[in-house]
């Protein structure tokens, strides 16, 4: 482990010949990290779901931009001051906050090897996750029923691109919930099925971090 | 060395730091989701109040609204993410701020250009 004195980043710049990628005591190639000592694969492999998760959330910001231009624009139908109801929106908070929390007990759950916490904290997470769609669809659907439908005006447009899109996440996100839990139960806890553990929780946690955006410029600014 | 320590090593993909946490770790991990899981609850539960009370000055409430959420938002980004200022994150720290510089150039710069659009249409016909 003496051979990456020479500072070199994420498998980027080679300075000096310094080479950039080592092979470290097993099969897998360790990239020197910048202060010298090798980077884990598990912290690489969370940057560039990091990388990712940004790219996502620059999507949904353009989504938001687009609902904050014609947030106002009803076409004479109603506003969202009429639709909202915030109780609803409180329970949906609820329910996603709390699968963040048991998804970051189930992470721990994974870390510590311990089949209780992550069991048990992915089938809480399934639960909290499967209760706030199951809120947000009766939401939805009940907006159609009353005719203000994303077909009404470019407001009610934008607002089911939006909720809908973040809706749609957290249904994949409840897929990649159920492969995970079969994925350890299959495998068990190899470093490869615990780096997409990690992936998972971060992409969970990212949606909640949408979901605060959406519940403060949608709703709590829509009905105010 | 346990059978299930000895497959992980095996696998030749362990990293330092990728040990099975100890019981030290999983109670320290365990009480930081816990002050993110108390923090949060206390943000929302500020931000729905202020939304639907007359106790605020009503047109400091947006404003209001949107400080929480902003600091909603780094409580997740630090209890449930766990970006910290340690030297393997300054990538993530990075990524961070240019993701949050892209975010902001689309929202303010779309409400700018529309809202001039706007100013600058023809009254229509009412």
């Amino acid at each position: 482990m003496t051979a990456f004195e020479a500072g070199a980043g994420y498998g980027g710049q080679n300075r000096g010949g310094g080479a950039d990628v080592i092979f470290g005591g097993g099969s897998e190639p360790l990239v020197a990290h910048a202060d010298g000592s090798p980077a884990s694969k598990r912290i690489i492999v969370g940057y560039g779901f990091w990388i990712f998760l940004l790219s996502d959330i620059v999507m949904f910001s353009a989504f938001f931009a687009t609902y904050a231009v014609l947030s106002g624009e009803t076409a004479g139908g109603p506003s969202g001051k009429d639709l909202f109801n915030l109780t609803n929106v409180a329970i949906e908070t609820a329910c996603l906050l709390l699968s963040s929390f048991t998804c970051g007990i189930a992470s721990i759950g994974a870390r510590a090897r311990d089949a209780l916490m992550y069991y048990g904290g992915m089938a809480l997470t399934l639960l909290f996750g499967a209760a706030f769609l199951y809120f947000e669809i009766h939401e939805l659907g009940s907006l159609i029923e009353q005719g203000a439908g994303p077909s009404r005006s470019a407001f009610l447009s934008a607002f089911f691109a939006l909720v809908g899109c973040h809706g749609l996440h957290v249904s994949l996100g409840l897929l990649w919930l159920l492969t995970m839990v079969a994925q350890v139960f299959a495998k068990g806890y190899r470093p490869d099925i615990l780096r997409r553990v990690l992936c998972f929780g971060l992409f969970w946690h990212t949606l909640d971090i949408i979901w605060v955006a959406i519940f403060t410029v949608v709703y709590l600014l829509g009905a105010g | 060395m346990s059978q299930s320590d000895l497959e992980i090593l095996d696998h030749g993909d362990a990293a330092p730091g990728d040990e099975p946490a100890g019981r030290h770790e999983v109670v320290e991990g365990l009480l930081g989701y816990l002050v993110g899981l108390f923090l949060a609850t206390l943000i929302t539960a500020v931000a729905f109040f202020v939304a639907g009370t007359n106790l605020v000055w009503g047109p400091s409430i947006p404003i209001a609204l949107v400080v929480l959420a902003i600091a909603q938002i780094g409580v997740h980004l630090v209890f449930f993410i766990h970006i910290t200022t340690g030297p393997d994150n300054a990538n993530n720290v990075l990524a961070l701020a240019f993701g949050v510089l892209i975010v902001m150039l689309i929202i303010i710069g779309s409400l700018w250009i529309m809202a001039n659009l706007s100013h600058n249409m023809m009254p229509m016909a009412m």
